[in-house]
């Protein structure tokens, strides 16, 4: 008989530590497969952020580092420039990328760093216990918005595609979601171009992806993904913001 | 107008330098494939050095957007396996104390320059060594050391940022050249050498990424979350500063063998100690200076035994103290341990340290006399 | 011997180049020497400042407390270093730019009128190297046929005018201290 899904060979056969209904198994599988399809095993590093994908490397199946908080887009800077054949997968949740990390984020994608950065945004801080990230909604609760995240006190959550899109290094800026088979499909069409454009060397390629986090927000894992449609992709539209190649 | 390295001229040839310049050649010199910096006075001379140099080169120069960005590109250039360097001043290097941790953690080659100015805080940007604390324990979290060389004049800048390359190299560890802003900023003729390959250096194939092709994929990390995992780490990273401090000690003795009184002095202090022992003989006082060229592992071994046959041993630093505490440690009560400090942009003037001297000399019983 | 120079007056006179000439001079005559900067904030019109010392051992401090000689190209300059010059030590003062006399009676004077003879060579910007021809013809601490020696290393191409006109200005310098 014919085996027509398999794990793909850039994931190593290991049950992920991830909560039940967490996205993160979802985005790593989606990496992994393209590091297959685009046959780059060989020479991918990925980067195991600070947060809850900070154990990557058990689940990834070629070269991971681990980057201090928020510090990767400038260990994969770093990499890419020391090794430009190399195939660097900048992985990161929204505290890295857009808390602690916001300024490594914003000159990578300026200097037009030809890296995959992928970002995961669960609207929360996952490894320590539930706080409130840059991209937490306007009256989400959290371990330190207890009473909903008051935009007076506390600002507003960043939507970073829309505040990095207009950067000249940046060659493809896209947003998905894995709260649905087809939008698992779309997310994964555009990290395949992210994919490309870098083996092309077109330039930053960036995709966020809208992802669940259930144990943090307190929901079962299907009442996350309703919440997750109902609040999270109001406010953090899909779709495609930057395409260096649409622009001709 | 800089001077700055100019084309055809023969390696050996003798050219004035300023000491920031020096450093960006000899790490040139040596194969440094990536620099990363972010402007800080005074050592704005060797970013700017290497914009021009690594270029010219095909190279990797990148201006960060701050010293924490530098130290994490270093990160990842020491990853992928090739040296890499980055420079700062003092509040510069505190703001990489973050990475050089990390550098620690996870055993890679990593080359820093700090070319020290006066502190706390902003400080000033005057000539100083007071970073002697930072750059001798490490300088960020958890349980590990840095080699520090402490380089006295221009050549050895660029000397021992060869050697600095060999040595992160050999040990994969942080290396760090601890100067300051007399030392970057002043020229001094300079003899201009080839880099050596010692040879002997590991081969980087075994732990570097992005050759999965080969073997099983490499994880680089410093975290090590498993019961008893990160002990076991940092025994393992203990024994490697073990044989660094059997191997690799330098310093430098002057007249120290019929001494009375040694004094014990590096970088711009001892230009300045050299000077006052030089001064103290041609008025018959028995003056010998110990000049500690790595700065860690420190040559607590040596000025042990001296501490055993003299009766006076005296730190000048540019700093309050901060090698003064080595030195006393060092000689564990065998001889009395004076302090001459100057610090933010004081330098120790050598008819001062003369003066302190003879007190010493004349003193009695277990007084410690300090200048300030 | 040992001779600490500082050389001081507003940015743009060349006074930077003037202490790197004096130390590419004295490595050229194979003594020890070394150059330091006044570095830092940076001041539009400020005066700016370097310190040389030539030896024939090895130098201790590059620092230069109490300078042996001063090269004074502006009046701010001059009030602010005619304190620091050792007892016995000289004072070179540009008189183009500095009407009032030396007030200390310890030191010894030379003075300059560097931008008039700069002037007639065809380059006010020269006026540094007329300073620099006089103070070495005057006192040897390195000899003029290095500092000429020097301008070749460090104006290497400036093209032949700038060459010829700063190498002009230096032996009229000379020319004034013989």
């Amino acid at each position: 008989m014919e085996r027509i899904f398999t794990m793909p060979e850039a994931m190593k056969p290991e049950q992920t530590l991830y909560c039940p209904g967490c996205g993160h198994g979802i985005a790593h599988r989606l990496v992994a497969e393209l590091v297959d399809e685009f046959g780059i095993r060989d020479r991918t590093i990925g980067i195991a952020p600070v947060g809850c994908s900070v154990f990557a490397d058990k689940y990834w199946n070629f070269d991971v580092i681990s980057a201090a908080h928020g510090r990767a887009p400038a260990v994969a800077t770093g990499m890419k420039r020391g090794r430009p054949e190399s195939f660097v997968i900048c992985y990161q949740g929204d505290g890295d990328l857009a808390a602690i990390g916001t300024a490594e984020t914003i000159h990578a994608a300026n200097r037009g760093e030809d890296f995959v950065t992928v970002f995961v945004n669960n609207a929360i801080y996952g490894m320590t216990g539930g706080q409130m990230a840059p991209t937490t909604l306007v009256g989400q609760a959290s371990m330190t918005c207890q009473l909903g995240r008051d935009p007076e006190i506390m600002g507003y959550p960043i939507r970073v595609c829309e505040l990095l899109k207009d950067l000249p290094g940046v060659a493809f800026m896209a947003r998905g979601s894995v709260d649905s088979p087809k939008n698992v499909l779309k997310t994964k069409k555009y990290l395949k171009k992210a994919y490309s454009n870098v083996l092309e060397g077109k330039g930053y390629s960036f995709v966020e992806i809208v992802s669940p986090c259930p144990t943090n927000w307190g929901m079962t894992p299907l009442k996350a993904l309703k919440w997750l449609r109902e609040n999270m992709l109001e406010y953090y539209k899909l779709g495609v913001f930057r395409d260096c190649d649409a622009e001709g | 107008m800089e001077t700055s390295f100019r084309e055809g001229l023969g390696m050996s040839e003798k050219v004035l330098m300023k000491g920031n310049e020096a450093i960006g050649e000899a790490a040139v010199q040596a194969g440094c494939q990536c620099y990363f910096g972010y402007p800080i006075t005074p050592q704005n001379e060797l970013t700017a050095y290497m914009s021009k140099r690594m270029l010219e080169e095909g190279r990797v120069f990148i201006q960060s957007e701050s010293e924490i960005a530098a130290i994490n590109m270093c990160f990842g250039a020491a990853a992928v396996g090739v040296r890499t360097m980055t420079s700062s001043s003092g509040p510069g290097i505190s703001l990489k104390q973050e990475g050089i941790s990390y550098v620690a953690g996870a055993e890679l080659p990593v080359f820093y320059v700090n070319v020290m100015r006066g502190g706390p805080g902003l400080g000033n940007i005057a000539p100083s060594q007071a970073d002697y604390f930072q750059c001798t324990r490490g300088g960020g979290h958890g349980d590990y050391r840095v080699i520090v060389y402490a380089p006295s004049d221009v050549q050895e800048q660029y000397d021992y940022t060869m050697l600095s390359f060999d040595l992160a190299d050999r040990y994969r560890i942080p290396v760090m050249l601890a100067t300051d802003g007399i030392l970057g900023q002043m020229m001094e003729p300079l003899v201009l050498h080839d880099y050596k390959d010692p040879g002997d250096l590991p081969s980087k194939e075994a732990w570097r990424l992005g050759d999965a092709v080969t073997q099983e994929p490499i994880w680089i990390t410093s975290v090590r979350l498993g019961e008893g995992e990160l002990e076991e780490h940092n025994f393992k990273l203990q024994k490697k500063y073990e044989e660094i401090v059997e191997k690799e000690v330098r310093f430098e003795e002057t007249a120290v063998d019929d001494a009375d009184i040694v004094v014990v002095a590096y970088g711009t202090s001892a230009r300045v100690a050299r000077s006052a022992i030089e001064m103290a003989r041609a008025a018959g006082i028995k003056v010998g200076l110990l000049r500690p060229i790595t700065l860690w592992p420190f040559p607590e071994k040596r000025i042990r035994e001296i501490a055993e046959k003299v009766d006076d041993m005296l730190a000048v630093e540019m700093s309050l103290g901060q090698m003064w505490e080595d030195v006393r440690l060092a000689a564990c009560g065998a001889c009395r341990v004076h302090l001459h400090g100057r610090t933010a942009g004081g330098v120790p003037d050598e008819a001062a340290v003369v003066d302190q001297i003879k007190t010493i000399l004349s003193s009695k019983g277990d007084e410690i006399i300090r200048n300030f | 011997m040992v001779s600490k120079i500082r050389c001081s007056g507003f940015g743009g006179q060349g006074v930077v180049l003037m202490g790197k000439l004096l130390a590419q001079a004295g490595m050229i005559e194979e003594k020890h020497t070394t150059f330091f900067p006044q570095y830092g904030a940076a001041m539009r019109g400020g005066t700016a400042n370097c310190s040389v010392v030539v030896s024939d051992n090895e130098i201790a401090s590059p620092m230069v407390e109490e300078p042996d000689v001063i090269l004074i190209m502006n009046g701010p300059s001059l009030d602010k270093f005619e304190p620091t010059v050792r007892p016995g030590g000289w004072i070179f003062y540009n008189t183009s730019l500095i009407d009032r006399e030396v007030e200390r009676d310890d030191v010894k004077v030379f003075k300059v009128a560097a931008n008039d003879v700069a002037d007639e060579v065809g380059s006010t910007r020269s006026a540094n190297m007329v300073m620099l021809g006089a103070f070495a013809e005057k006192l040897g601490a390195v000899s003029v046929e290095a500092l000429l020696d020097s301008l070749d290393v460090m104006l290497e191409g400036k093209g032949d005018k700038i060459m010829n006109v700063n190498r002009e200005a230096m032996k009229r310098g000379a020319a004034l201290a013989k």
